[in-house]
């Protein structure tokens, strides 16, 4: 038989990473109140389940958009026959709309210049179709979202190359790390063709800082690449510093207008500040018309379903309804979030500070036996199996030190989040008993040497035995 | 609708650039005329009417009965109890209910001759997704695909624009009514070989676009053995299958292989979508159905870059798992696509048109080859504007299917009324009558 291509037959879907693995053991054993109270929480998942409820009423009370009816008559033909990849401009307006509000109204967007896709996943290698060519190269400050391996890599042949962050100052892009990360790229022998980012960050659950922004423009423009700014969490920013978009920059520094300008493109989703990845909603925003261009050409590959696009643009222009949404959807993820951090910290776990996202970023380095990834390995593997808790460890995400992990808390119930703490808790305790015991042992053994030693008296003895001491723990 | 780019600009890439979206194609440029000037019933009499969509709008009131009647499909029921574990669905497996009802779907059409595992169905948003993804797993940038011509013009885009593969034509022609044949096959086979090109597979589509016609088991027979010889894969768009005039007419490529046993299976993938069956090309649902586990669980994975929404798979889901509504949606599609081709083939006939006999799709294939100054793409083009500027129709000249025979034209007739048919069908005959006195 035919073989396949080598696409289909390399691992860039990158599905033997630990970030899949997890989720594949919490499939089988999934947490559940009632029938699987021992079972392994998902905690690898940055989905927003919080807000759920606030949608259900305002479907009941707008039966038309689900009913793909209009003034109660039926538009399903209309609908049903809409393939347009211009996209239905309803939609297109509802949207820009709505992803001004988030970004407080500080920059407007043109429905013109966006390009639907069948989610971010989609955007995000549309994009890199656009601008880059096999064997070419973004830079991705780490850690970054694991799905990035796959997304930007596998069907494209482009190549990422990252800039390390570090917790020495909260892993903000440097740049020295920047250029690090160009002339790695350089001596690979490959075209450094973009920069892309995703502020708020996945994993970090930061929002970039202003003099963040203005350093990788400067780099773009100076080097005359591209910027991609992945920004799908960009409504989940529940508490200071507010959310500044690279776009508000640009407008800030008066950069609008000019070359810069077009080498900037957004990517946004309802999947995250919505909590509606079931329905495949993404865009590509662009003030490049080339780009707009090719990537609406290549959006065929993956539109949005004309029925849902449509129940979307109803919801999104009711503004009254978003502006309470985005509102209670903050309070319920700060809370939440707060409920994580104190909780961990109890633990003895500490948190990078975060205002965004998701999920937390969690520092666990004092819990490894050896500042090494398999340590890492490890540590993740006896919280998923023994504590029962699946969260994504920090090499998934290319993070350069080892001890990190992603723990998403948008995704259960408050009773759930309790619960898994609970069980960090006592798994934090058992090492620390163990450790505990493992000393004392270590100091009977010692006392008990000690005296035999002073009973023979040999300063040999007393060597050797040092020497079998200063094992590590 | 096509772009102009003077230049490739600094800094996109090489595809972003290319002209292999195909848009500068007279296929597209008719579309073209027929926005700035489309003609309507009452307030554009004298506007261009579309033929060049392959597009089914005979069959919505049955559409529509359904959803009325079924206000759960889209509302998730009272309360909307479904609607948070829906949103929430973004496996890429897809919903089990929906991958049960399609592969009972297409057991229905196939008239129960073939059986379909809902495990071996992946999801797509649409069959363009579907058949770009099958062309990412089965062959490398530079390798080839044979394809019968004539042949959907949209497959120059999907098959080889991000892909990088390329396509080489089987040509047919209508001495044999365009039937595809082993020395056609060889041909096309050889000529890729002598550019160097290696063949991964064959793509045929049946009932084929352009020529609304299915494909003779004898000659699926053919292509099979075609492909196992040349060790290749084999796949076939059945994307009309719903749309075949008579049930026992279409022989699906998955019949060959139950006779078969299912021996040589692993090479044959099949590509189904609901827009043309179905009318539901804004919908965005596609799939592929793989003998082989390694391209299912591979296509799946891909699948994550263009997945059906939930909210549409569960609408979907709900309405094909009715087994009266799609046995009665099947039948009556059937008949009314069936009363639709008789009349524009007996209007065509009166105009002095003769098209190759079908027996499926949304269109026929017309020939016109007896009105072109030379037997050239040129004349045969000079033609097409002269209907279009003219005669006010958006028909699909032959050569933008790559028919190696001029003078053919794709004509579609489920995109109207049956009143827009007989207008269109007027101005044909006019247009012939004024051709003879000249």
């Amino acid at each position: 038989m035919g073989l396949l291509s080598r696409r289909a037959t390399c691992n860039t879907h990158g599905q033997d990473s630990s970030y899949f693995l997890g989720w594949q053991e919490y499939k089988k054993n999934p947490y559940n109140e009632v029938n699987n109270p021992n079972g392994i929480i998902q905690m690898g998942l940055a989905e927003n389940q919080l807000c759920l409820d606030l949608l259900e009423p305002w479907l009941m009370k707008n039966p038309d958009a689900l009913g793909l009816k209009r003034d109660g008559i039926f538009i399903f033909k209309e609908l049903a026959l809409f393939q347009d990849y211009n996209g239905f401009p309803a939609f297109k307006r509802a949207l820009v709309d709505f992803m001004g509000e988030i970004r407080g109204n500080k920059v407007s967007f043109d429905p013109n210049h966006v390009v639907l896709t069948a989610g971010a996943t989609s955007a995000n290698e549309t994009l890199m179709f656009c601008l880059a060519d096999q064997g070419d190269a973004f830079l991705l400050p780490t850690p970054y979202y694991p799905g990035f391996d796959r997304d930007l890599r596998w069907r494209t042949g482009v190549e990422i190359v990252p800039i390390h962050c570090t917790s020495s100052n909260g892993f903000k892009v440097t740049l020295p790390a920047i250029e690090q990360a160009y002339r790695q790229a350089q001596k690979r022998k490959l075209r450094v063709k973009g920069v892309l980012i995703t502020n708020p960050s996945n994993p970090l659950g930061t929002t970039m800082a202003r003099d963040e922004l203005y350093l990788l423009i400067n780099f773009i423009e100076d080097k005359q690449i591209h910027l991609i700014s992945d920004e799908i969490y960009a409504g989940t920013v529940f508490t200071s510093p507010s959310f500044v978009s690279v776009m508000e920059v640009l407008k800030d520094r008066n950069l609008d207008q000019t070359q810069v300008w077009e080498r900037v493109h957004i990517v946004y989703s309802l999947s995250k500040d919505l909590g509606l990845p079931g329905f495949r909603v993404g865009a590509i925003y662009s003030n490049d018309p080339v780009v707009v261009s090719a990537a609406i050409k290549m959006s065929s590959f993956g539109l949005v379903s004309s029925q849902t696009q449509y129940l979307l643009s109803a919801m999104l222009f009711d503004k009254k309804f978003t502006k309470e949404y985005m509102s209670e959807n903050h309070k319920r993820l700060q809370k939440q979030q707060k409920d994580l951090v104190s909780g961990l910290e109890k633990a003895g776990i500490r948190c990078l500070d975060s205002n965004a996202g998701l999920f937390c970023w969690v520092d666990m380095r004092h819990l490894l036996k050896s500042n090494t990834f398999e340590a890492e390995m490890e540590l993740w593997q006896k919280i998923v199996y023994h504590v029962k808790i699946n969260i994504s460890p920090g090499s998934s995400c290319h993070c350069i030190e080892p001890g990190w992990f992603r723990v998403c808390f948008a995704n259960m119930l408050e009773s759930t989040l309790k619960l898994a703490i609970q069980r960090l808790k006592s798994f934090v305790s058992s090492i620390a008993m163990k450790s505990q015991s493992h000393q004392e042992l270590k100091s009977l053994r010692r006392k008990a040497r000690n005296n035999w030693v002073s009973r023979l008296s040999l300063q040999s003895f007393y060597d050797r035995e040092q020497d079998t001491t200063t094992e590590p723990h | 609708m096509a772009i102009e780019i003077e230049q490739p600009r600094v800094g996109l890439s090489k595809v972003a650039v290319s002209k292999t979206h195909g848009e500068d194609s007279p296929y597209f440029a008719g579309w073209k005329a027929y926005d700035e000037n489309p003609y309507h019933e009452t307030s554009n009499q004298s506007g261009v009417i579309q033929m060049g969509l392959a597009e089914n709008q005979v069959s919505f009131d049955l559409l529509e009965k359904y959803l009325e009647e079924h206000s759960e499909a889209s509302s998730w029921g009272k309360g909307a109890p479904g609607f948070r574990e829906n949103a929430l669905f973004q496996d890429y497996h897809g919903l089990k209910s929906f991958r049960q009802a399609m592969a009972s779907f297409m057991e229905q059409i196939r008239g129960g001759r073939a059986k379909f595992d809902p495990d071996r169905i992946v999801l797509t948003a649409g069959a363009t997704a579907a058949n770009e993804l099958l062309t990412f797993i089965l062959a490398d940038p530079g390798d080839a695909l044979l394809i019968p011509t004539p042949y959907y013009p949209g497959f120059d885009r999907d098959l080889r624009w991000r892909t990088g593969v390329n396509i080489v034509p089987i040509h047919c022609d209508s001495s044999n009514n365009f039937q595809i044949t082993p020395e056609a096959m060889e041909a096309a086979y050889q000529s890729a070989e002598s550019m160097n090109l290696k063949v991964r597979g064959i793509l045929i589509t049946n009932p084929s676009n352009p020529l609304g016609a299915t494909i003779q088991r004898s000659a699926l027979e053919q292509i099979l053995d075609f492909a196992v010889n040349k060790n290749i894969h084999l796949v076939s768009d059945e994307i009309y299958s719903g749309s075949t005039f008579s049930s026992s007419e279409f022989i699906s490529i998955a019949e060959i292989l139950e006779t078969r046993g299912y021996k040589d299976a692993e090479r044959v993938h099949i590509v189904y979508s609901l827009s043309k069956d179905l009318g539901l090309p804004g919908f965005r649902v596609g799939t592929i159905y793989s003998y082989n586990d390694q391209v299912v669980t591979t296509a799946r994975r891909m699948s994550s870059f263009t997945l059906i929404s939930s909210q549409t798979q569960h609408l979907l889901a709900c309405m094909l798992s009715n087994k009266e509504f799609s046995e009665n949606y099947i039948k009556t599609n059937r008949e009314r696509l069936s009363k639709r081709y008789d009349m524009i083939i007996k209007g065509l006939k009166k105009a002095g048109i003769e098209c190759l006999k079908g027996n499926a799709g949304l269109f026929c294939w017309m020939n016109l080859s007896p009105l072109l100054e030379k037997p050239t793409r040129e004349s045969e083009l000079a033609l097409w504007k002269v209907i279009l500027n003219e005669v006010k129709l958006n028909i699909s000249p032959g050569s933008s299917c790559h028919c190696s025979e001029p003078g053919w034209f794709r004509v579609c007739f489920a995109n109207m009324s049956e009143q827009t048919l007989e207008i269109a069908l007027e101005r044909i005959r006019k247009f012939m009558e004024q051709r003879k006195r000249n």
